[in-house]
């Protein structure tokens, strides 16, 4: 019989007791095959969806076009688009309806249309317009694919002036992308993938681990024990905390070596932020652990979270363009802060001192989050 | 000192009130049974001892210590096992034994001789490495008391521990309680089985959460209760219905193929029950005297009592 006195005040941490708890967390962890399948399969799945499908590049845009004039100088200006490799010609007509309905048709997502006389025009030194109708659905390509199309004609027009001996107009745009320069939506896209993995598992395995142990009737064997309450939530979370960081590594590797995206900035840093965040995410599913009875409900708790997380976070679509309420609500969203730090020292070769103001937040957001969880963790027993 | 002493222990949920005012004491050594139908308040009472859920009125001490602010003292000294499985189905045998050793501290020379004792005493020594999930569910009440005791409690709490186990395995546990007893463990265990309260030293009666009985099951079964006659009968659901409403009947009931009926009057009993079956055009095979089992001097208290809450 132990001969401790019971009912000290202040948090009990016995590190037998949390090393076995870690241990048996670990063996059910890697035991049971769904949590096996979310643990590898969500890291792979998220990464090739991100490194491959998920593709925000404007390449290969299906083009219509029409060509009423058909002169060398009609037919050179559409090789100018094809050549450029952003546009593929994928039908050729010389009715206008054709047009609208390979745009209809979703046959094309862009259409050019070359006005008779074309050739007459610019021989003449009259400026001739050509008609490009871009598909608007999908705004983003619109978009880019009109910026693409707008830099092809006024180059290909310059060319022509110049071989006519005109001279070149005075003020010309010439645009560079920095930092990703290629303008691949994978760089982008890729390291975040790590803050969205983190988040998920962080969430999934702590709020479901222990409301499974509530639903079986473990958890009631664990607390007439004398586990304490800090003594469960470590032996519950450092496991977690070992997975996600276990995922970071990989997913940075696949990162580097697969897709080939360098970490130009400090790897220490990231891993500092990725500590904290993991902490802050911990916390969330901690406390989910505290509001859900059963499975299904944690999961739809989790998911009430993390879409929003996800949404409000830059991982998809850029803060800065999201309206002034929205942008205000981000920096309650860990996520987003983490992925500051994440692109900042993937693609920027940021060191601690440039998103230290990043970190100093994910640090309160970890602080808080975890005080805010074990107290509600320790009522809710 | 007793190992457990209850004052006025009231537990309410809302309105409900679950348990209402309960007060005994268990004795050191004893096996302790508590006895109820389903919701009378058993599991609630137990929670409370335990420290899983704090108590809306009255004390309770166990091992001496409060059950309300000396929670973490009684948990080192206190087994528990609950009606539901509640190890680790997915761990092995192995794996759950050192664990809770872990989780109680036991460690060392003493880990090796509890572990060997538990595998000796649940006969687990060759299912080590299997999962406990795997094992029949008399090896696993098996198992979850030695995960109980595996820290030698004092005080060991079975909140139904045999739910659902066969009669052979039941036997073996009650067995293996009564050896645990007499090493000196006080076993406060609560059941619904009336062939097991026999094994217990003392019995507490519960009712809508009320104490309404507590004496040894010899004393109990000794309690004036009305005569009871047992009879056989070719159809004994209409016996029973025939029987309930006729005049001098107190109760009727199934049991077994023979109808147990309860009478206000000795002398005249057997000529009423007779009576009252002629009547239904119904012929009696046999009618007995029988002396009154734990579960008609039950019934005959919770029926004094008001009646159960459900069933």
């Amino acid at each position: 019989m132990s001969g401790r006195a019971g009912g000290g005040g202040g948090p009990r941490l016995n590190p037998l007791r949390v090393r076995r708890m870690d241990a048996k967390e670990i063996r059910q962890l890697f035991r049971d095959p769904k949590t096996k399948r979310i643990i590898f399969a969500a890291p792979i799945i998220q990464l090739l969806a991100f490194g491959y499908a998920v593709n925000t590049d404007v390449r290969n845009v299906a083009t219509a076009v029409v060509d009423h004039d058909r002169t060398a100088e009609s037919r050179a200006l559409v090789d100018a688009f094809t050549a450029s490799g952003y546009f593929r010609v994928v039908e050729r007509s010389d009715r206008p309806a054709d047009l609208a309905e390979a745009l209809d048709r979703g046959r094309a997502v862009v259409a050019l249309e070359i006005p008779a006389g074309y050739a007459a025009d610019l021989k003449a030194r009259r400026s001739p317009a050509v008609q490009l109708l871009a598909d608007g659905t999908n705004s983003n390509t619109a978009t880019v694919a009109q910026g693409y199309a707008g830099e092809i004609v006024q180059a290909y027009g310059a060319r022509l002036a110049a071989a006519a001996g005109g001279r070149r107009s005075g003020v010309e745009l010439r645009t560079r992308a920095w930092f990703n320069p290629s303008l691949e939506s994978r760089v982008y896209n890729v390291p975040a993938v790590i803050g969205v993995i983190v988040l998920m598992m962080c969430l999934m395995l702590t709020a479901l681990g222990i409301v499974r142990e509530r639903e079986v009737g473990t958890l009631e064997q664990l607390l007439v024990s004398p586990l304490s309450p800090a003594e469960l939530i470590l032996g519950k979370t450092i496991p977690v905390a070992g997975i996600a960081v276990l995922q970071i590594t990989l997913v940075t590797t696949v990162a580097l070596l697969w897709f080939g995206i360098p970490i130009t900035g400090s790897v220490p840093t990231l891993f500092v932020a990725a500590v904290l965040f993991i902490l802050a995410g911990l916390s969330v599913g901690l406390w989910i652990s505290t509001i859900s009875a059963t499975q299904q409900e944690a999961f739809l708790s989790m998911y009430l979270f993390i879409l929003p997380a996800i949404i409000l976070s830059g991982f998809l679509y850029p803060v800065h363009t999201m309206p002034d309420g929205f942008r205000y609500l981000t920096w309650l969203n860990p996520l987003r802060h983490f992925l500051d730090v994440v692109r900042a020292v993937f693609l920027k070769s940021a060191g601690f001192a440039d998103v230290w103001v990043s970190i100093a937040i994910l640090l309160a957001m970890a602080v808080a989050g975890l005080s805010f969880a074990t107290r509600r963790f320790r009522a809710a027993l | 000192m007793n190992p457990v002493e209850v004052e006025g222990l009231t537990r309410r949920f809302g309105d409900f009130t679950a348990v209402d005012g309960v007060t005994f004491r268990v004795r050191r050594g004893e096996i302790f049974g508590f006895l109820g139908p389903n919701g009378a308040g058993k599991t609630t009472t137990i929670k409370m001892l335990t420290g899983l859920l704090p108590p809306s009125e009255g004390t309770g001490r166990v091992a001496g210590l409060d059950v309300r602010a000396e929670r973490d003292g009684i948990r080192e000294r206190i087994g528990y096992m609950s009606q539901k499985f509640s190890l680790y189905a997915d761990l092995t045998v192995h794996e759950n034994i050192e664990l809770f050793a872990g989780l109680y501290g036991v460690v060392g020379t003493r880990y090796e001789e509890r572990r060997a004792w538990v595998l000796e005493m649940s006969e687990l020594a060759d299912a080590v490495d299997r999962l406990a999930g795997e094992l029949p569910l008399g090896w696993k009440q098996r198992l979850a008391l030695g995960c109980a005791t595996l820290h030698e409690p004092s005080i060991l709490f079975l909140d139904e521990p045999t739910s659902g186990v066969d009669p052979v395995a039941r036997r073996r546990f009650w067995d293996l309680i009564a050896a645990m007893s007499e090493a000196g463990t006080t076993v406060f265990v609560s059941t619904h089985y009336m062939e097991e309260a026999e094994y217990c030293h003392r019995l507490a009666l519960l009712n809508r959460g009320r104490l309404i009985a507590l004496d040894t099951p010899r004393a109990l079964r000794a309690r004036t209760v009305d005569p009871i006659f047992r009879l056989e009968t070719e159809d004994a659901p209409r016996a029973v219905q025939a029987l309930v409403h006729a005049p001098g009947m107190v109760e009727a009931a199934m049991y077994g193929r023979d109808v147990h009926v309860t009478v206000e009057n000795e002398t005249t009993g057997v000529d009423t029950v007779r009576a009252a079956l002629a009547g239904e055009g119904l012929s009696v095979a046999s009618i007995e005297r029988v002396e009154p089992s734990l579960e008609d001097v039950f019934t005959a208290l919770v029926r004094a009592e008001g009646g159960a809450v459900v069933g």
